[in-house]
């Protein structure tokens, strides 16, 4: 019983998101069709692809926004939304599903803070709610995580009030607040200005050097090729072509990527 | 003349722009207007006041009249409860109706259908007649017996049965009300509360409802306005609210004109105040727009914060 999943299903021992032909279709349109990703503990893999490509639908899988309709999904060798018992997936009450969605922090393009609470009380909420941390503890976390993200002295502004960027600053702390395990990116920088952008890859860095497991979803070729430890071009809802940011990007195998890159260079 | 189109070349023609007159234009309609409204309204007021039939010192009589302040007691004791009952039944039903299930959301839209459909004095004749449908309610289990039984008369008083109708008939408009609030906080900020970790009633309690407030306030206001007025058709099934009493008043005293002007000053009255109310509670809830007045923000940035009050 307490075998890891992990080495029941093949994959290697520090995979924290592990995928093997994830399938998803909305009614008769099929999104994903076996999407196969390993994501070691503390790197970075960012996925590209053209828009419509299933990218941002498998991020979604990724913390059960949406459900897979076939496949395998592993987030620190458990599947998510499910628990495995004598060979049969039992789909998880809803308390339980919010313990593994709290485990696992998600950012949007939209960054969707909520726009009726100060920074601070967006930050402070799921920590106190879900996790029953302190109200004292749990400021002092919101206010060590908007000096990380530069923004400690609009704690006590409405999202509103905020540019782009400052918001999505935000987002990414009060994803961090949960203390996550891996955090999912979906497209963090595609709504901002031009000149926005540098401010949230920069954070972004920061946090991978920490060492954080993020799985990003993104345009920044840049960035990819920077703080990126491995590459996934999507398109038709499968991995075209994987492998190091620097090699892929410099020389494409096949001729998608290389075409779709030429594109966005 | 054409040289002197360029200031340049005739220094004459040179004038600085701020010695220019402008004549304004003439609007004779708005003139003709506004005499005709002066007009009439002399003649309304002439009317009211020199006509005897308005009799405005016995209205000036029965204003603070004992019985008058009893009904109008009743009348804000009614709104107050109907209107609370009616958010809480409304809100359950707008949940329903957004729900997973096909079932409940079937049964809140027929909710919504009959209880709008059916005019409100129809729906509270009909409960204040509930004794003719059913004689009596009462609670049998097997092996025990009748735990309890009571008939319908006994508690289907006036009062109980006008709070009924009118709450389940509230309840069918603010139902929707809440229901267009619940729609319009956009779905990512439910998905952003999920991706948090918050299950399905924290995300309803925490981030949709509060939110959805700044959309149900205005309409809930006007609402509560009508909902005021409507307490009036309980006369029909005489519950003594402030129509009732005056009623009462002037069927001994046919002084009828004094005493419906002393019902439309009280109802004019309390309208006006609940204006104000919701003038305020808007700004409340309107308070992350940054353009709302909100005492609560001006305190939190003195101290700095709330996080430990909550």
């Amino acid at each position: 019983m307490t075998i890891d999943p992990r080495s029941r299903f093949g994959a290697p021992e520090d995979a924290m998101v592990f995928a093997r032909n994830v399938r998803k279709s909305f009614g008769p349109l099929e999104v994903l069709k076996g999407v196969d990703i390993v994501v070691p503990t503390g790197t970075v893999a960012c996925i590209i692809g053209p828009s419509g490509s299933g990218k941002s639908t498998f991020l979604r899988c990724i913390n059960h926004l949406e459900k897979l309709t076939g496949g395998i999904l592993l987030v620190d060798g458990e599947f998510v939304g499910y628990e495995l018992r004598q060979d049969k997936l039992y789909e998880l009450k809803d308390v339980d599903l919010c313990k593994q969605r709290a485990e696992i922090g998600m950012l949007f393009q939209n960054f969707n803070l909520f726009s009726h609470m100060t920074v601070l009380e967006n930050i402070v909420e799921a920590p106190m709610r879900v996790r029953r941390t302190p109200a004292a503890e749990a400021r002092q976390d919101a206010v060590r995580l908007l000096e990380r993200v530069g923004l400690v002295d609009k704690i006590n502004s409405y999202p509103r009030e905020l540019s782009g960027g400052q918001q999505q600053r935000v987002a990414i702390a009060r994803a961090m607040a949960m203390k996550p395990k891996v955090l999912l990116f979906d497209e963090p920088t595609s709504a901002l200005d031009p000149e926005l952008v540098g401010e949230v890859l920069q954070v972004m860095r920061d946090l991978a050097q920490t060492g954080m497991t993020m799985v990003v979803v993104t345009h920044e070729i840049g960035f990819a090729r920077e703080v990126g430890d491995q590459l996934l071009f999507m398109d038709e809802g499968v991995v075209v072509e994987r492998g190091d940011p620097r090699e892929m990007i410099a020389n494409p195998k096949s001729p998608r990527t290389a075409e779709f890159l030429s594109r966005v260079l | 003349m054409d040289t002197s189109r360029h200031p340049d070349a005739n220094s004459s023609a040179a004038l600085a722009a701020d010695d220019l007159i402008v004549v304004p234009r003439r609007q004779y309609g708005i003139w003709i207007g506004t005499a005709v409204t002066l007009l009439m309204a002399f003649f309304i007021v002439q009317a009211f006041v020199q006509n005897p039939a308005f009799a405005w010192d016995t209205a000036g009589r029965y204003l603070f009249h004992p019985q008058i302040m009893r009904g109008l007691g009743n009348t804000l004791i009614l709104t107050v409860i109907i209107m609370a009952l009616a958010i809480v039944v409304g809100t359950i039903v707008a949940i329903m109706r957004v729900s997973r299930s096909p079932i409940l959301r079937a049964f809140a839209s027929a909710y919504v259908w009959f209880f709008r459909g059916v005019p409100a004095l129809i729906q509270l004749i009909f409960w204040f007649n509930l004794a003719l449908l059913v004689r009596e309610f009462s609670l049998t289990l097997p092996f025990v017996g009748t735990v309890f039984s009571i008939r319908t008369n006994d508690f289907m008083t006036p009062f109980f049965s006008a709070v009924v109708a009118l709450a389940l008939c509230e309840a069918g408009y603010m139902a929707e009300i809440i229901r267009a609030g619940i729609k319009s906080v956009p779905p990512g900020q439910s998905e952003a509360a999920s991706a948090l970790g918050m299950p399905y009633r924290m995300i309803l309690k925490r981030i949709v409802l509060p939110q959805a407030m700044r959309f149900v306030v205005p309409p809930t206001g006007n609402e509560a306005i009508n909902l005021l007025k409507m307490t009036s058709l309980v006369t029909f099934i005489a519950v003594d609210d402030l129509f009732y009493s005056a009623q009462a008043i002037y069927a001994r005293t046919f002084e009828t004109i004094p005493l419906l002007i002393v019902v439309a000053f009280w109802y004019l009255t309390v309208v006006s105040i609940m204006s104000v109310g919701q003038y305020m509670l808007e700004s409340h809830f309107g308070r992350s727009d940054g353009t709302g007045f909100s005492v609560g923000r001006i305190l939190r940035n003195a101290i700095g914060l709330r996080g430990a009050a909550s």
